[in-house]
């Protein structure tokens, strides 16, 4: 069959990295830090913000 | 198309400051939200704020690492570097461009008409100085007699956190008005600094001192979305370069870590289509050329 349109191979690179971090993101699940982020997002931190 | 990265910047703000119960409350979200990493700089002690800053995150999370695992805890923050990672890999710093509430204020400031002045090269490097040291080494090196370290960038230097956060609650919470001090001060300069130099210059946070920027920057090789120089059609006009909002001279550096994917100089630079946009290395825009060569 006659390619009418340029053959554009896909990178493969951007993939294996996005993987990688989706690994990390995995582990950070398993390892419960979701939890800990909320407790912190949930709370001021006042002298983060330049008050006290 | 600038109208409508303008517009898309507009809904990311609303979406990432979706807590609009705060003038009653007088306080912060904390709902089940506040784990999702906002993927611009957005600070997550805005009243407004729905989702968590992942600058802010990671440093809280890294300053009490050493408690944590007295308590039998093991985070690593990888949960957020993850996060992070799969922002990069996939948009690198298209982000600063479409989705950071702080990068939208500059390109506004931007508008205001006076004398517009560049940004000196060596200045990017900065970024990366401070994304090293106020975002990972000092907040886990530097701790105080309990173990317990500082949020470096967000204490110090993040102007986004002063206008977001530190003014809102004082207006919210009128009685902590008794007890700002000269680190409020030497924030609100930081700010007051970074707005008029964002009249003067385009973007000077992102380009200069913003760590996720510098995060984002890391990806510029293997971020899936990227814009690509065609140098079949490059006449080299060097039209690209005035219209880049970041300074990047695009026909000559078309892989530069300072690109936001902003996409100006492919709709209103390049009059020969040799700029496009590929995702994961395949061809998904290319706008016609306009006029001939």
């Amino acid at each position: 069959m006659k390619r009418i349109a340029p053959y554009h191979k896909a990178d493969k690179l951007p993939l294996i990295v996005l993987s990688l971090f989706l690994v990390l993101f995995s582990l950070g699940i398993t390892l419960d830090e979701p939890s800990r982020v909320l407790e912190q997002a949930w709370q001021i931190c006042y002298s983060c913000i330049g008050i006290g | 198309m600038e109208f409508y990265r303008n517009w898309f910047q507009i809904l990311v703000i609303f979406i990432t400051n979706s807590y609009w119960a705060f003038p009653f409350t007088k306080s912060i979200y904390q709902g089940p939200l506040k784990v999702i990493c906002s993927p611009g700089l957005n600070c997550y002690s805005c009243p407004a704020a729905s989702m968590s800053c992942p600058i802010g995150s990671i440093q809280q999370m890294l300053l009490s690492v050493r408690l944590s695992w007295a308590n039998g805890q093991t985070y690593l923050a990888l949960y957020l570097v993850g996060a992070l990672g799969i922002l990069g890999s996939i948009f690198g710093r298209m982000i600063c461009g479409w989705a950071c509430p702080f990068g939208f204020l500059q390109d506004m400031l931007h508008k205001i008409p006076s004398k517009k002045f560049g940004l000196p090269r060596f200045l990017r490097f900065v970024k990366y100085v401070i994304l090293a040291l106020t975002v990972f080494i000092l907040p886990l090196v530097i701790v105080n007699e309990m173990g317990l370290g500082s949020p470096w960038f967000c204490k110090y230097i993040c102007p986004a956190g002063t206008l977001e956060a530190g003014l809102p609650m004082l207006l919210l919470q009128p009685s902590l008005q008794d007890i700002i001090g000269v680190l409020f001060y030497s924030k609100l300069v930081v700010l007051i600094g970074f707005i008029i130099w964002s009249i003067l210059a385009s973007r000077p946070f992102c380009r200069a001192a913003c760590p996720l920027g510098a995060w984002y920057g890391l990806f510029k090789n293997v971020k899936m979305m990227k814009l690509v120089l065609d140098e079949s059609k490059c006449t080299k006009c060097n039209e690209c370069h005035p219209i880049c909002p970041m300074g990047v001279k695009f026909n000559e550096s078309p892989n530069d870590s300072e690109c936001i994917t902003c996409l100006r100089c492919m709709h209103e630079g390049c009059q020969f289509g040799a700029i496009q946009l590929q995702i994961g290395g395949i061809p998904i825009h290319s706008p016609d050329i306009r006029r001939k060569a």
